[in-house]
C-alpha cells in the first residue's frame, strides 16, 4: 500500500464539520498508521464532487438572491448587490404567499391521496392470490417505470379536448357538457390532471414496498391475536399497523419531498397556466427567474422554497438523523 | 375461517379494475402510436389497433436532429453513470469496511445530499455554467447528472459492499493479496449484481432529467430526448400519432430495464438504504 505524504485530504475543517458534538475534535491519526488516511482518500472524490457540484450551486443560489440581476446585468456581466431587496419584494408581494399556500395544499392533497390509496392497494396485494397479485404488480411496475415526460405527454393525449378518450367516456356516461371540454382551461381542471398523473405514478412505489413490508410480519403475531379473540379489524390495528408505522412515516416523508418539487409534471402539462394559476413554488421560481429574467428574484424564491421544504420535513428529518446516528 | 363468495370475489374484481387503471395510459400510448391516423381522430375511439402502421414512428424519428438527441442522451447518461459508479465505489468501500473518525458524518451528509432540491437550484446552476461559458455543451449536464445520482449510488453500494462476507477478503489477504488486490479480485466480481441495479436507477434518473437541460441547452445540437419529447406537441400541433410514437420510443428502453430488474433492484435499494 502506498504511503501518502500529502496533507490529510479531508483536513481538520472537514473532520470538525462532520463530527458534530464531539468534544476535543478529531484529527485523523496521521502519525500512527499509514493506512489511517486511506478512507479519507477513498472518500475524497465523492466529497469534492459534492462540494463543487452541490455545495457551490446552493451557495451561489444564496449569493444570487442578494443581487439585482436582470437581463441588463446578465448581458453586461455586472454584479449589483442589493441587500435584502429581493426578499423584501418577494415577501411583501401577494403572489409569493398565494403560491406558497397553493404548493402546500397541492402537496397535502397529493400525499394524502398517494398514501391512502397506496396503502390500500398494498394491503390488497397481500390479500390476493398469487396469480392475481403478480398481474396487479406488473401493472403497477409499468406505471412506476414510465418516464415522467412520456407519462405527462400521454396524459395530455388522454385528456385532449378533441378525440381525447376521457372526454369521450364522460360524454358516453351522460355528462354531455364534457364532450369538448378543455382540461387546461381552468385552474382546478389542470390541477386535477396533474394530481391524477402524480398519484398514478407514485402509488406503485408505496403499494409495492408496503406489500413487501407486510410479508415480513411474523404470522405468529396474527395467530396470537386471534387466540386472544381479536377480529379482523382488531388484529389489523394491533398487529399490522404498528408493524408498518415506521415504513409509513418514511414513505410519507419521501412523498412530501417528491410532490413538493414536482416541477416536471406541472410544467409539462400546462406550463403553470392558465394565467399562472397552477404554478407551485419550483415552477414559480423558474418562471420569475428564467422566464421573466429576474434572476435575483428567482434565486430568492428558490432559497425560500428550500427553507419551506426544510420546514415541512424538519420533524421527520430529525428523527431520521437521530436514528442513523444511533445505528452507526 | 371460510370467506363468503363476496369476500373472495371483491379483492379480485378490485384488482382487475386497478390493473386496467394503471396499465391503460401505457397501453393507450402504444396503441395510438401503432394506429393509422384515421383511427386516432375518429369520433369513437378505436380500442384495439387492427391495421398496425409504423408511419408515426417514421415521422417522429424523421425530425431534424433526432439522432443527435439520441446520441446526446446516451453520451450524457452513460458517462454520468460510469463516473458516479467509480467515484461511489471508492467511497462506499470506505464507508462499509473501514473505521475512521467522521464516518457517521459522511453517511449523514450523503443522505442529505440525496434529497437535494435540484429543481429549485436551476437558476444558480445556469449562472455557474454561463459564467464558465459552457452553455449548450454536454459536459455540464454530464457532471451535474453524475452528482444527482452520486449520493444514492454511494449509499446503495455501501449496502452491497457490506453484504460481501469479510472473511472472503481476509482469506484473499492471507493468501498474499494486498487489500486493493483483494478488492479487485474478490469483492468486485461479487458486487456485479449490485453495480448493475444501482447503475440502472442512475440511468433512469439521468435519462429522464428535464429541468436542467431545458435551461442550459437552448441549441438543438446539444439537447437531449426529454426536450425533444416535450417540444413535440407544440411543433406538431395535434399530431398525436407521432407524439405517442415519440413517447413510446423514449419510454421503451426504461420500461424494459425496469420491468426485468425491478425485483432485484428494489430489494437492493432497501438493503442499501435501510441497513448498512
Amino acid at each position: 500500500m502506498t504511503v501518502q505524504t500529502e496533507r490529510p485530504p479531508s483536513g481538520p475543517v472537514d473532520v470538525a464539520k462532520t463530527t458534530p458534538g464531539r468534544s476535543g475534535g478529531g484529527r485523523p491519526a496521521t502519525g500512527k498508521r499509514p493506512g489511517a488516511l486511506v478512507p479519507y482518500l477513498l472518500l475524497l472524490p465523492a466529497c469534492a464532487a459534492t462540494v463543487l457540484l452541490l455545495g457551490w450551486p446552493l451557495l451561489k443560489d444564496v449569493l444570487l438572491s442578494f443581487q439585482n440581476l436582470n437581463m441588463a446585468q446578465l448581458i453586461q456581466h455586472v454584479t449589483e448587490w442589493n441587500g435584502v431587496e429581493n426578499y423584501r419584494q418577494v415577501l411583501t408581494g401577494e403572489d409569493f404567499w398565494r403560491v406558497t399556500l397553493r404548493s402546500i395544499l397541492f402537496t397535502a392533497v397529493n400525499v394524502v391521496l398517494i398514501m391512502v390509496a397506496g396503502t390500500l392497494i398494498g394491503l390488497l396485494l397481500a390479500r390476493l392470490g398469487k396469480r392475481m397479485r403478480i398481474t396487479l404488480m406488473m401493472g403497477l411496475v409499468l406505471a412506476w417505470a414510465m418516464p415522467v415526460v412520456a407519462a405527462s405527454t400521454v396524459y395530455q393525449w388522454l385528456f385532449a379536448q378533441r378525440f381525447g378518450v376521457v372526454n369521450w367516456v364522460l360524454d358516453k356516461l351522460g355528462w354531455h357538457s364534457m364532450a369538448d371540454y378543455s382540461w387546461t382551461s381552468s385552474q382546478m381542471s389542470t390541477f386535477f390532471v396533474v394530481t391524477l398523473l402524480i398519484v398514478w405514478m407514485s402509488i406503485p412505489f408505496v403499494a409495492i414496498n408496503l406489500y413487501a413490508a407486510t410479508t415480513t410480519i411474523p404470522s405468529e403475531l396474527y395467530e396470537a391475536a386471534s387466540l386472544d379473540g381479536a377480529g379482523v379489524w382488531k388484529s389489523f390495528t394491533t398487529v399490522t399497523m404498528p408493524f408498518l408505522r415506521p415504513f409509513l412515516y418514511a414513505t410519507t416523508f419521501l412523498e412530501v419531498i417528491w410532490v413538493f418539487k414536482a416541477f416536471v409534471q406541472v410544467f409539462t402539462i400546462n406550463g403553470g397556466g392558465p394565467d399562472r394559476l397552477t404554478e407551485i413554488l419550483p415552477v414559480y421560481a423558474y418562471i420569475e427567474g428564467v422566464g421573466n429574467q429576474h434572476y435575483g428574484m428567482g434565486a430568492a424564491i428558490a432559497v425560500l422554497t428550500i427553507l419551506i421544504l426544510l420546514g415541512l420535513t424538519a420533524y421527520y428529518l430529525r428523527i431520521v438523523l437521530k436514528q442513523e446516528e444511533d445505528e452507526l | 375461517m371460510k370467506r363468503s363468495l363476496f369476500g373472495r370475489l371483491w379483492p379480485n374484481v378490485t384488482a382487475v379494475i386497478l390493473f386496467v387503471g394503471f396499465v391503460f395510459p401505457v397501453y393507450w400510448m402504444f396503441a395510438t402510436a401503432l394506429k393509422p391516423t384515421g383511427d386516432i381522430i375518429s369520433e369513437d375511439p378505436v380500442w384495439f389497433p387492427t391495421d398496425i402502421t409504423f408511419e408515426h414512428f417514421q415521422r417522429a424519428t424523421g425530425v431534424d436532429h433526432f439522432w443527435t438527441y439520441v446520441s446526446n442522451s446516451l453520451i450524457v447518461t452513460v458517462c454520468a453513470v460510469a463516473f458516479a459508479l467509480v467515484i461511489a465505489l471508492a467511497g462506499a468501500f470506505a464507508l462499509a469496511r473501514m473505521r475512521f473518525k467522521g464516518r457517521r458524518g459522511f453517511v449523514i451528509g450523503f443522505m442529505l445530499a440525496q434529497m437535494a432540491p435540484w429543481e429549485v437550484m436551476i437558476i444558480a446552476m445556469y449562472m455557474i455554467v454561463r459564467d464558465a461559458s459552457m452553455l449548450n455543451s454536454l459536459l455540464p449536464l454530464t457532471v451535474f447528472y453524475m452528482m444527482m445520482i452520486l449520493p444514492f449510488t454511494i449509499l446503495t453500494l455501501r449496502g452491497f459492499v457490506a453484504a460481501v462476507p469479510r472473511e472472503l477478503e481476509e482469506a484473499a489477504m492471507v493468501d498474499g493479496c494486498t487489500r486493493s488486490q483483494a478488492f479487485l479480485k474478490v469483492i468486485l466480481p461479487l458486487l456485479a449484481p449490485g453495480l448493475m441495479s444501482t447503475s440502472l436507477f442512475g440511468f433512469i434518473t439521468a435519462w429522464n432529467e428535464f429541468p436542467l437541460v431545458l435551461v442550459l441547452n437552448k441549441e438543438a445540437e446539444s439537447q437531449t430526448l426529454p426536450l425533444w419529447l416535450s417540444s413535440f406537441q407544440t411543433a406538431f400541433g395535434n399530431d398525436w400519432g407521432a407524439t405517442m410514437a415519440a413517447s413510446s420510443l423514449f419510454a421503451v428502453p426504461i420500461l424494459i430495464l425496469f420491468v426485468f430488474l425491478q425485483r432485484r433492484a428494489v430489494s437492493g435499494l432497501t438493503a442499501g438504504a435501510v441497513k448498512g
